[in-house]
């Protein structure tokens, strides 16, 4: 019987916590060390690379993402030798996959062939905004042609390349966001990931808004309208939305994001770093100790850096497809939903929600319209209730 | 037995805060009758509710043996008085039981409103008052500013009133050679039958029911067979006894004496407060004067939140009522709401102290729809129905005439903030009685329809006046009106639990108010809600709640499904805090807080 997950592959995440400085808004699991042994982390790695392909036996690898933290401050050599490991534990797909988050900086512009070299053929570079002084008050220690020249080095490294952008920042009007997106697709090549702000707990900026100091964020009506305006705008530059988040030329879509939204298997390795994986046909949630040192402690001591590993129940799994899958435009197999559990959806409110022109079912194929997206939220909320 | 000249019985009447509870500590404690070691702040007031609200629900009492300077035994009997205006009528009935009172007055704040209507309980119980000005070792402290206001406003002389400082303990003998002097000892037959009153009585897990009574003739003892005289029904006594503050057995209680009794009565509800206790045989002839059975003022329905409850809401009203007889409870249906119950309390404070203890001493979370008055709803054919629910409002071609009841309130403030006030009450529909002035504080009395009160009447008069305000009230009986039944539409719908009764001219006041708040208090929906306030038929205000524009979240990567798929299920709990009205789902805070107005 096939298994769940082999609709969408299996893909391998790698986290690398560290980062120059924090930035006041994000909630990722990074630290900012004085110095890195990058040998250590490099054999702990390469360590939990050959216990999880242990356990999986071997599956096509089709996808690899570092991810942080700022990867982008991994020397090429550790990158490379990750990567050896992953090529010997795994089969690897023909096409795979394998992309790295970078800093639009100088000095990381200068690792950018030996990440090549190494095996890394995507970057997606953590831009955030086209303007100085907002890229200041996101605590980013880049200016923007200093970002302009770094992602002019990627363009002419890597076959692909992305970058991020942050909207709906203080003090932001819908019309200067309008004109800085046209500026971004101006430069962009054929992925944009346009994130709106938020506000997360236990960040710089989550204390500031709590304490009633974080001011000018755009109210709900501006933010919905400038993301109303980035899928119209993009969809014209024809890089429509293939997820909530994410834009690209067809195609172009990270694979490595998808297999995520599509809920297939993918092992995590690196501190907090969490998985999904299929073993002996009992699905898994898996996750990594945090800190970074009690991480390379645990991985040393005991030969694995996992904390926790729960079996998924067919229920909570189908909860988790859905949560996934309707953030992408391709939506999700309904069939597939109901292999998992029959019950997953409140039949009633999925009529409804229908009939509201908010969701759509083409074929076996249930997706959020371009109405309900900016709603998935409340339209989880309803599809998942009980009453 | 005690021999009558040596008993002297009194009650403290004091607002909140001027020292009551500290001050009967204080007797209580130069008199020896408990240790140092087992002295606890404020030692009447026993549940927790009361001790965190500073008052006084039930009665209490407390025995002090004193020697007096006059080398003499006395027996000085305190019944401590619930203070609040919900429990007049059995305050009415704690006077009766004693001879005098102290009145307490803050020496550095003076006299309120709900001192003047416990004092004025006293007077009308014919007592002798002895006036006492406490806090004396504050700084702010005017002792003649203060003794010429009660002479000015409760006209009783205070050229002799002791000065005290229940703190520190100056005055405290002095207070107590007062209650032997100036206070009269009882009066009552020994040889005559038994005539008691029942002052208060209250459930103990032990003893099954309490009975606090005051003999005013003859003899009760231990195994006695005595009559209820409202009920006929009759008990066995099992034990008798008096406070010390702790439960002391004694062999009879003779005229004069407070004590208390059980007599395996199971249930609080057997017991009326104010009811006359007599012998089964030879009995006396007439009860005492000016028993009332409970009657409940202000109705609300309580429904737990979790439909799944009902049956332990069920339980814990059953078990509450037992301990108190004004608490009446009648189960509810609502389209909205499901099952829960009516329940009918002596006043606001009463129903938040029920409501507070079914939540906290049960743990079942609890949806209050708005409290409503009893209307007298005269009916063509000459039926008159009471309505304690405008769900319950009859068909309006059936309907001659509504009556409300109405208040008699008595406000003291200081004049900066009577225009406030007088806004206020004029805003309310009240209809001036008196205003005078005492110093630098007006007193004014109004006639106000108990439903423009009852809800947050006094929550606005304390934010008018800064708290500067006191308050006080007493039924005054029921008037026609031009009273109607409001609904609220959500989205189309009417929703039962927020209907309203209103007077014709404030209809599109409240309407407008309650919209507004609805607006407020309940979240965007995927679509436009429509609410409004409708008064037969006809829309008197109207308010469009917009729908959401964005709800979503940014980033979801693989490390964020398990964090999201947790959120959602956290959500599906926190819907049980929501009710679904069609298809728009309305937090239960709403019921409540759609009411109360910001005029």
């Amino acid at each position: 019987m096939t298994e769940d997950w082999q609709n969408a592959g299996f893909g391998l995440y790698v986290h690398w916590p560290f980062c120059q400085s924090l930035c006041p808004y994000c909630d990722f699991n990074s630290y900012v060390a004085a110095s890195i042994d990058q040998r250590q982390w490099e054999e702990a790695y390469v360590r939990e690379i050959k216990r999880l392909a242990a356990e999986t036996g071997p599956r096509v690898l089709s996808t690899v993402f570092f991810g942080g933290g700022t990867p982008s401050l991994m020397a090429p050599e550790t990158v490379h030798a990750i990567l050896d490991a992953v090529r010997t534990a795994w089969p690897m797909a023909n096409d795979a996959e394998i992309t790295l988050e970078a800093n639009p900086g100088s000095v990381e512009a200068g690792r950018f062939r030996g990440y090549r070299e190494a095996g890394v053929n995507r970057v997606s570079m953590g831009v955030q905004a086209l303007n100085d002084e907002d890229l200041k008050r996101l605590g980013r220690l880049h200016g923007v042609a200093e970002a302009r020249a770094a992602f002019d080095v990627a363009r002419s490294t890597f076959d692909r390349v992305s970058f991020d952008l942050i909207y709906a920042r203080q003090h932001q009007t819908v019309d200067q966001w309008a004109a800085e997106l046209r500026e971004a697709l101006s430069m962009a090549i054929d992925h944009l990931s346009l994130y709106q702000l938020t506000i997360e707990q236990g960040t710089a900026f989550g204390d500031r808004y709590d304490a009633g100091r974080l001011r000018g964020l755009p109210p709900e009506d501006d933010a919905a309208e400038m993301y109303e305006r980035t899928q119209e705008i993009c969809a014209a530059a024809g890089m429509p939305a293939y997820e909530i988040s994410n834009h690209a030329r067809p195609g172009a879509e990270s694979r490595h994001n998808l297999l995520y939204w599509r809920y297939g298997d993918y092992a995590g390795i690196g501190p907090g770093a969490h998985g999904r994986l299929t073993l002996n046909g009992r699905r898994f949630a898996t996750e990594t100790h945090l800190q970074p040192g009690k991480w390379l402690d645990a991985q040393r001591s005991t030969g694995s850096g996992e904390s926790l590993r729960e079996e998924i129940s067919p229920a909570d799994q189908a909860v988790e497809y859905l949560l996934m899958g309707l953030r992408i435009s391709e939506g999700i197999s309904l069939e597939r939903l109901h292999a998992l559990d029959p019950n997953a959806l409140n039949i009633n409110k999925y009529n409804d929600l229908i009939y509201s022109g908010l969701i759509e079912a083409a074929g076996r194929q249930l997706r959020v319209t371009g109405k309900g997206r900016p709603l998935l939220n409340a339209i989880l909320r309803e599809l998942l209730s009980e009453d | 037995m005690t021999d009558l000249a040596k008993i002297r019985n009194f009650s403290i009447v004091a607002h909140i805060d001027h020292g009551k509870s500290t001050l009967a500590d204080r007797l209580i404690q130069e008199t020896g009758t408990v240790q140092d070691r087992d002295m606890k702040e404020q030692l009447l007031d026993a549940m927790d509710i009361e001790r965190e609200r500073g008052i006084t629900i039930k009665a209490n009492t407390v025995r002090i043996d004193y020697v007096a300077d006059d080398g003499e035994a006395y027996v000085l009997n305190l019944i401590d008085t619930p203070g609040h205006v919900d429990f007049a009528y059995e305050v009415s009935r704690s006077m009766q039981a004693v001879e005098g009172s102290l009145l307490v007055v803050d020496s550095t704040q003076g006299v309120e409103a709900q001192t003047l209507a416990n004092v004025y309980q006293a007077i009308e119980a014919d007592h002798e008052i002895v006036p006492v000005l406490n806090k004396i070792d504050l700084p702010a402290s005017d002792c003649d500013r203060v003794a010429e206001q009660i002479e000015d406003v409760i006209g009783i002389d205070a050229s002799d009133a002791i000065h005290v400082s229940a703190k520190t303990g100056v005055g405290i003998h002095e207070t107590l050679e007062a209650i032997v002097n100036r206070l009269p000892a009882p009066k009552g037959d020994r040889d005559a039958p038994l005539k008691a009153m029942l002052v208060d009585s209250w459930y103990d897990a032990y003893l099954g029911v309490i009975v606090l009574v005051r003999i005013v003739d003859g003899v009760l003892k231990k195994g006695d067979r005595i009559r209820m005289m409202s009920t006929n029904a009759v008990y066995p006594v099992e034990r008798i006894g008096v406070f010390r503050p702790a439960m002391q057995v004694i062999d009879e209680l003779g005229p004069g004496e407070i004590g208390f009794l059980t007599a395996s009565i199971k249930q609080v509800r057997d017991t009326r407060v104010g009811d006359t206790i007599t012998h089964e045989k030879k009995g006396c002839e007439k009860p005492l004067p000016g028993f009332k059975p409970a009657q409940p003022v202000v109705f609300c329905g309580l429904f737990p939140v979790d439909n799944a409850e009902f049956e332990d809401l069920r339980t814990a009203i059953e078990k509450l009522s037992l301990n108190d007889a004004s608490f009446s409870s009648e189960m509810e249906t609502s389209a909205a709401l499901g099952f829960g119950f009516r329940c009918g309390f002596l006043g606001l404070l009463h129903l938040e102290v029920i409501r507070d203890r079914l939540e906290r001493e049960y743990g079942i979370e609890l949806i209050t729809t708005a409290p409503s008055v009893v209307y007298h709803v005269h009916m063509r054919d000459g039926e008159v129905r009471e309505l304690h629910n405008p769900a319950d409002m009859p068909d309006l071609t059936h309907v001659d005439h509504i009556e409300e009841p109405r208040i008699k309130a008595t406000i003291l403030v200081p004049d900066e903030y009577l225009g406030d006030v007088l806004k206020l009450c004029q805003d309310r529909r009240g209809i001036q009685l008196d205003l005078t002035y005492a110093g630098s504080r007006a007193m004014v009395v109004y006639d106000l329809p108990l439903n423009e009160v009852v809800f947050d009447f006094y929550d606005r008069l304390k934010s008018v006046t800064k708290g500067y305000a006191s308050f006080d009230y007493q039924m005054i009986g029921y008037r026609e009106d031009h009273l109607v039944k409001m609904q609220i539409l959500v989205n189309e719908e009417p929703v039962d639990a927020l209907s309203v009764m209103v007077h014709r001219d404030r209809a599109e006041t409240r309407g407008r108010a309650m919209v507004e708040k609805l607006k407020e208090l309940i979240p965007r929906h995927m679509f436009k809600i429509p609410i409004q306030a409708a008064v037969g038929g006809r829309v008197v205000a109207r308010e469009t709640l917009s729908a959401m524009r964005k709800d979503v979240t940014a980033k979801c990567y693989g490390g964020d499904a398990t964090r999201k798929r947790k959120l959602l299920d956290k959500q599906k709990a926190g819907k049980k805090k929501m009710r679904q009205f069609g298809k728009v789902e309305i937090p239960q805070q709403a019921f409540i807080s759609a009411l109360k107005m910001d005029d």
